[in-house]
Order: C-alpha cells, then structure tokens, then sequence
C-alpha cells in the first residue's frame, strides 16, 4: 500500500522538549520535538489507550545495582498520563514490555512549504506562511 | 495542561457490548476546588483548629502520605482542569472528561479528603465528617444528579459515626457508609459493630475504599521502603480487613451487612478463600461461632470493585478469577481521576464474556446494590 | 559461590518409603524440648544466668507457632508426652520411614530467633544450631537443617552462617516470614551475603516476630487470622525482596517459602507487574518484570497447598507461573493438613510430581544437589 504525506503542523507549533496532537487522515498523532527533531507516535497508548501527548516527556531512569541511580537520555521518553508506562520516542519502544508493547511510530520529516502534499494544515497554512517549515508525517 | 485535550479524538473502538451502555463507577475522588473550600462547611472553632495545627495523624508526615506518589496529586497527568482547580476538583471539567465521556449513568462519590476517620483529635474528626459531606451534596450531588454521596464518619468513636450516620442516612442522595479499612484495631473487632448495627438498620452499604492511617506500617514486617510496595500493601490490606471480619463473626451478628472493596483489585481473593476455608476447618475450635464457611460469608456479604484491572497474561484468568468470587459480586470501577484508572472499554475488552454477564458488572450489580434506577 | 565438595550423604539403609527415596521434603519441624535440653550448649556464662534466673524454665514457644493448636500437631503424630515434635522416633515412623525421602530438612522454630537482647538471641541460635546437629543431625543421614540465626542482629546472624557453613548438613539459613522490617531491606543484606558465599539458600518460614501486627492494621482476636495472614506476609516478602533488588545484589541467591499457602503467588504477581510497568523508575534496578525474577529465584514449599481439595490448583499454578521448578515437596511433618498420606496433591507418577519431589529440590539447594535416591528401587 502505498503511503500518503500529511502536513500536520508547523514546526513553530511544536517547540522542542514538547509534544502536540495532530490529525493525520483521520488518526490521531502524538508529535514530538526533541531539540529539533520531530518524532511522531500514535497518541493511542497500547495499554489503555491513554493519549501519549499528554504524557510528561521525561528521561530514562537506570541503575547497576540497587540505590545507584542514573538518568540517561533526558527528554527522549515519554510518560503515558494514565499508568505510567514509558515509551521511547525514537522508536515508539515501551522499555517495560518491548514487544507487546510498541507504540505505532510513525515516519516524519521535516519539509519545506512548497512540497506540500495534503493534510489538515495544507491551504490555509501553505498560503500563510510560505517560508515556514511544516511538519509532515507519513501513514 | 489545556483544554484541547478534551476535543474529541479519533473514533474509539466500541468496546464490545459496551456499546451504548451507561455504567456505574463505584469509584470517583471529588476534590476540594481550593484548599480552602471545605473550611466554609467547618464551624469557626475547627477552621481555627485547621488553621493552627493543621494535620494530626498517626504518621511522621504531618500534610501528606507517607510514600511519596509517582504522579502529582495520585493522578492522571491529563486530568487537571484548564481552571486551576486540582485533578477531581472542577465538576464541569469531570463532566466532559469521565461522566460523559464514559457514558456513566451513577457514580459513586468516594471523598478520601482528609480522612474525618483517621483524626485523632475525634471532635475534629467528627466535625470534619459533617463537613465532608455537607460538601459532596452541596458541591457535587446538588449540581449533578449522576453523583452519589457517601457518609464518612469518625470510627474510632462509633456514637460521633452513628450520629452522622443517623443525620445523613434520611437523605437518599448518600448511597453509602465509608470507612477508612486501616482502623485503629482490624475492622471485625467488636469497638465497630455498633457501626454495622446502624449500617444494617438504615440498609446502607459499607464501602471500604483502600487507605487511611491508623499508626501501624503497612506490612507485617514493617514499612516498606518504596511506593511500588506500599501501593500493593492495599491488597493485603484487603486480605486483612476480610479475614478480620469473616473471623470475628461479623456476619453472624449482621447478617443483613453488605460491605464494598473499593479499590483493592480482585484476583486474590480466590487463594484467600480458599486458605480460609482450609485453616479454618482445622481451626474450628477456636472460632466456633461461624456457622458457615468463610468463603460462604465472603461471597454473601462482599462486593468487589474492578479497579485497578488485575491484569494477568492470559486474559483468560481474568475471568476465571471473576468467576470464583461471583459474577454477581464484581462492580466496575475507574477510580477517577486517579492515575491507575481504567477505562471501561478497556475492562469490557479484557473480559471478554457475554453481553448479559458485562452488563451486569459493568452496571447492574452495583444498580442492584445500592438501588439505583 | 557454590561449594564444590560433594555433600551427598548417602542414605544407606533408610526405608523406600512412599516415594522410593527419590524425594527431598523440605519441611519438616523439630522442637526444643524446652530450654533446659539447651544448657549443655552454652558455655559457663550464659549456662549460669540462664539458671539463675529461671530463664531456663520458660519455654520459649512462638505466638505464631503454638505447639498444641490442631493446625501445628496432627493426632497420629502426637508424643505421648513433650512438645510435639521433640520426638525423633514419631518423625522417623510415621514422616522419613513412611514417605522415605533420601533427605528432610529439619526447621527448628523457636524463640531464641525472637529475643530482643542480640546478645542472647545469639547464643541461644548458636546452642539450638549445636543441639541441632548432635541430637538430630547426628541421629539420622536422612536429616538436614536450617541454620537458626537471631533476627534481629544481621551481624550476629552472619556470623553465626560463618561458624555453621563447614558443615554440609546445614542447608539454608532460617528466617521468618514477618520481621521487624521487610525481608529485602539492606539491613538483612550482611544475612544474604554470608548465605550467597556458602551456596544456601534463605528459608523463610511462615511467623513472626510481632515487632508489628501481622494483619498489619492491629490485633485481631484469633489465631486463625494471624495463621491465614502468614501469606500476606510472604506477599509482602516478595514485594520487598524484588523492589529492594536483591537479586540484582546476590544473582545466585535462592528464597524458599515455607508453609506459605502457595496459591496466592500468582495473582500477586499479575498484580505486581503490572504496577512495575507504571512505576518501575521508582527501582531502577528491577529490568524484567517482577514475576521473570520470582520464578528464577523463590521457591515454595507444598503444604500447606490453599486450595478446594481436588481442585487441581497445582497444575494450574504451574501454568499460571510459567514454570513447574517452583513447588518443593514438603510433609510439614508434623503439621495437619492433609490426612493419612495424601500428601500430594497429584498423582505420584505424574512429571509433575517427580519435579516436586525430587528434581526441583535438588536444584534449589546446591548442597542437595548431588544427593543420590540411594533407596531407589
Ligand atoms: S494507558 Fe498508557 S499506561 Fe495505561
């Protein structure tokens, strides 16, 4: 099946460090921005279905043995707002329960204004801001 | 947070046969707006009390629990209203977020403010009661005829509970008694039977919702050292408060007795029947006054509410579990807007059983308990 | 580190038994007579103050393990005189000659575990250690036992591993379900590293010391509550060994629950990871969930097994756990909880059954492992 580009935001829209639901074809997806990177999930945790945009974007707590504690990789997990579980942004990974567990990582990529495709933000956004950069995300 | 979280999001599954059905959450927080909103119920000797001694309680921390939570407030990180208020503390916002949301027809109000029970200072504790629930009708049952009040009440001195309970019992809008389970001496001793006598004779039920603060650790063996430990030490808190009651004979003296478990989970209730039974067989001497097996007195006299979702990992065993403690006895719950809630899709999709069978835990049993509509 | 020396002793001479030899049982009690049988284990000292002061007229029986509650003694394993269990020609006829395993482990519950003076819980744990071996141990090559050690004194109770570890009739150490503190707290960790350096595993058998009620909310007024909360101590027990990270600390370390009820554990564990998912950065060091680390690393003994009789519970324990390594064959000599010789709550021939009895316990206890079913048809 071929895969369809949506536009869902501005890249302005999403400052770094935080996250923003969008609505691409019809699916709801959690965005990310970690120091400029977007990243995008399904805002569907695979446990309740809590939404992951709503999460608090924390780091990784690790430990080699009991008490010595140590945070990796700050602001590159997001927290589900309900139970908790932490889902690696990058790869949409849940570290508690890998493989039952993913989230739906989605590809996006950063374009400029005049390769837009369709999306929500398509027309109004394109003819606005022509210089901007939007966001875009692939299903 | 902002309130966009609130805007609709893609189509839910329909969950099953949950389909259109409105539910019965046996467990919702209502929270003070402000912190000074319950002072305008306390009468101005108590708001004086509040104001200069603050907390009393039976623990080395004097405003808040002793295990530091993984989440703000215990909740759900998308549930603090967009108008200051805290999670729990702003009607219209649980309104759109879980009444409607969730299609919930009743919904139990269960006020953990405080704890007017666990007070050591009785009079206060006594005084906080009434004001505790003259808030829930006037701020929540009075504004949205889906909430239910509950009577919390001063235990350690039953004739201050029995006289709330006998103030609050007239009006039909409290469904309920409710007790901190963590008492001063395990629930069954016979200091709180005039509490069941009064439960009995207005016909209301007892909701032990998990928690409290009565002195002792939480375990056994001490307290433990993380939240992880102590956020299970309420299932065998549960354990506990159904052993104390089964075996002191509670249920041969109040026979017409019906106690709900809020919040303890389920699936270890089987093997604790199941132990009951056993020992106490062998034990018979020593407790001669039940007259029926434990697991007898337990299916008759508890109910059970779902949250938090046992999960085990064959979803199957969820339902078998269900089904040793009764169909009949298990009632849903969310525990809103704390951050182990469950959905009640969520719950429908894991039980996976007939439309019949779901609607009545979804619903029905509790409808039947309390005598809802 | 594992001990290499080869402790099997063979059984020579002991009787088939139900199970032909090929059995461990991992519980089975013997009682102090009363303190009086210990004054020859102590040395000048503590010998005249325990005279002294009548000290050696008390008894020393556990609240949680009253000797004459039909729970503790089944009438056909009853003395005619002494406390139950203080009579080795009653555990001999009608426990080792009867089931015939090739090895018992002998639990010796008492108080001296229980004092609050560290100082003389040890001596007393050191001189039921020394009766253990000469009035027990000494008397049947079936016999094993559990190094007794005083609870409240980590230092003490490593010490007193140290002294007792040479000699491979000592299996495991001895603990108690209920503590002054939760099993896995650092405070009890000098008690883990002595055990990890001798290859024993901890034996933590149902009681308590009543530093805290163990319905945890208060007294009730039964035994029978107290009796039926011994589980939620374990539960309590395997929050805190994992959530602790015990076994992050000591990777080779063993617990062995004894008289736990059993059937609790699995929904416990659903429990307990799932709130692991939500919390886990709480204890970092916990990386699998809790119920992978359980099954690497506690075991339980079989009775009492909590379940409708013929239920079939142990199988689906089994399937629930993911693991059939879990159940160690155990009498709970001479507990009641079973009639005659039904001991098992499967049929004997199943492969169930021959993990239980023997192929489990063997693993579990590195100085079973090279025990041989020297009776064995
Ligand atoms: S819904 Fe996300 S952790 Fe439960």
């Amino acid at each position: 099946m071929s895969k369809s580009r949506f536009v869902v935001a501005r890249t302005s829209d999403v400052a770094p460090g935080t996250s923003l639901r969008v609505n691409a074809g019809g699916r709801d997806i959690a965005l990310f921005n970690i120091a400029g990177a977007f990243f995008a999930l399904g805002d569907r945790c695979p446990h309740e279905s809590g939404s992951l945009c709503a999460g608090k974007i924390v780091g990784f707590a690790e430990a080699d043995e009991p008490g010595k504690y140590r945070l990796v990789r700050d602001g590159e997990f997001v927290r589900c707002p309900w139970h908790g579980w932490e889902f690696d942004i990058r790869t949409g990974k849940s570290w508690c329960d890998p493989e039952k567990s993913r989230v739906r990582a989605y590809q996006t990529g950063v374009t400029s204004g005049s390769d837009l495709v369709e999306g929500p933000y398509v027309a109004e956004t394109f003819k606005v801001s022509v210089e901007e950069n939007y966001v875009v995300v692939e299903i | 947070m902002s309130m966009d979280l609130l805007e609709p999001r893609e189509k839910r599954k329909p969950g099953g046969a949950l389909q259109g059905l409105g539910v019965v959450d046996c467990d919702i927080h209502p929270q003070f707006a402000t912190p000074g909103e319950i002072l305008t119920f306390l009468p101005e000797r108590w708001r004086d009390y509040v104001r200069t001694y603050g907390g009393f309680y039976r623990q080395p921390l004097a405003d808040t629990l002793s295990h530091p939570r993984m989440a703000p407030d215990v909740a759900r990180a998308d549930s603090w209203p967009p108008g200051g208020a805290p999670p729990g503390g702003d009607l219209a916002f649980m309104q759109r977020q879980h009444l409607d949301a969730n299609n919930v027809d009743h919904g139990m109000l269960m006020p953990l403010n405080r704890g007017p029970g666990n007070q050591r200072n009785l009079e206060y504790g006594a005084a906080l009661a009434t004001a505790v629930n003259d808030w829930q009708i006037a701020c929540w049952v009075e504004r949205d005829a889906r909430l239910h009040a509950s009577i919390v009440c001063t235990q350690e001195h039953p004739p201050f509970a029995i006289a709330e309970i006998e103030r609050c019992a007239k009006d039909p809008r409290f469904s309920q008694i409710m007790l901190p389970p963590k008492s001063l001496e395990p629930l069954g001793r016979r200091r709180y039977w005039p509490i069941f006598e009064a439960a009995e004779a207005f016909d209301l039920p007892i909701a032990l919702h998990v928690g409290g603060i009565n002195g002792y650790p939480a375990t056994g063996s001490g307290w433990p050292s993380y939240y992880i430990e102590e956020q299970h030490t309420n299932v065998q808190g549960m354990q506990g408060l159904i052993t104390s009651m089964v075996v002191e004979g509670v249920f041969e003296q109040f026979p017409g007795l019906r106690i709900v478990l809020v919040e303890g989970g389920v699936a270890w209730a089987p093997p604790l029947k199941w132990r009951l039974d056993k020992h106490w067989k062998r034990l018979k001497s020593e407790a001669p006054h039940l007259k029926r097996l434990p697991s007898e007195y337990i299916h008759d006299h508890f109910w059970f509410t779902t949250q938090p979702l046992d999960e085990p990992p064959e979803d199957s065993d969820l339902l078998e579990t269900f089904e040793q403690v009764g169909l009949d006895r298990i009632m849903f719950s969310t525990d809103y807007p704390h951050w182990d809630f469950d959905e009640p899709s969520f719950v429908a999709a894991k039980l996976r059983i007939g439309p019949e069978k779901l609607r009545a835990i979804m619903s029905g049993n509790a409808r039947e308990l309390y005598g809802l509509t | 580190m594992q001990d290499r020396t080869d402790h099997s002793i063979p059984a020579k001479g002991a009787a088939a038994g139900l199970f032909g030899g090929a059995a461990v049982d991992c519980d089975v009690h013997v009682s102090v007579p009363s303190v009086k049988a210990l004054l020859p284990y102590l040395d000048a000292y503590w010998r005249q103050q325990f005279v002294t002061r009548g000290i050696d007229r008390l008894s020393w029986n556990m609240t949680s393990d009253p000797p004459n509650a039909p729970i503790m003694i089944r009438p056909d394993r009853r003395p005619t005189n002494g406390r139950p269990g203080s009579d080795y020609s009653i555990l001999k006829d009608k426990c080792l000659d009867l089931f015939g395993p090739s090895a018992a482990i002998a639990n010796c519950i008492y108080g001296g575990m229980a004092l609050h003076s560290e100082d003389m819980a040890a001596v007393v744990c050191t001189a039921v250690n020394d009766w253990l071996a000469a009035e027990w141990l000494d008397r049947d090559p079936r016999l094993r036992a559990s190094i007794v050690v005083p609870l409240n004194n980590a230092d003490l109770a490593a010490e007193e591993i140290e002294r007792r570890a040479g000699d491979p009739r000592f299996v495991q150490v001895l603990m108690l379900a209920m503590g002054e503190q939760p099993l896995g707290k650092r405070a009890h960790w000098p008690i883990f590293a002595a055990a990890s350096r001798h290859g024993l595993p901890i034996g933590v058998h149902a009681g308590s010391l009543y530093q805290q009620p163990p319905l945890a909310g208060g007294y009730g007024s039964y035994f029978l509550e107290d009796y039926v909360a011994q589980a939620f101590g374990f539960e309590s027990c395997v929050l805190s060994l994992v959530s602790e990270g015990v076994f992050a600390k000591f990777p080779e370390l063993k617990f062995v629950f004894m008289e736990s009820g059993v059937t609790w554990l699995a929904p416990a564990l659903w429990r307990f990871d799932k709130t692991w998912r939500g919390v886990r950065a709480e204890i970092p060091w916990v990386k699998t969930p809790p119920s992978q680390i359980v099954r690497d690393h506690i075991r339980l003994t079989l009775q009492p097994f909590d379940e409708p009789e013929g239920a079939g519970r142990l199988e689906r324990f089994c399937e629930q756990m993911k693991s059939d390594e879990m159940v160690l064959f155990s009498t709970d000599f001479p507990h009641w909880h079973y009639e005659d010789e039904d001991v098992l709550p499967i049929g004997a021939e199943t492969a169930l059954a021959r993990k239980i009895l023997w192929d489990n316990p063997r693993a579990t206890y590195p100085r079973l492992k090279a025990l041989a079913p020297e009776v064995l048809a």
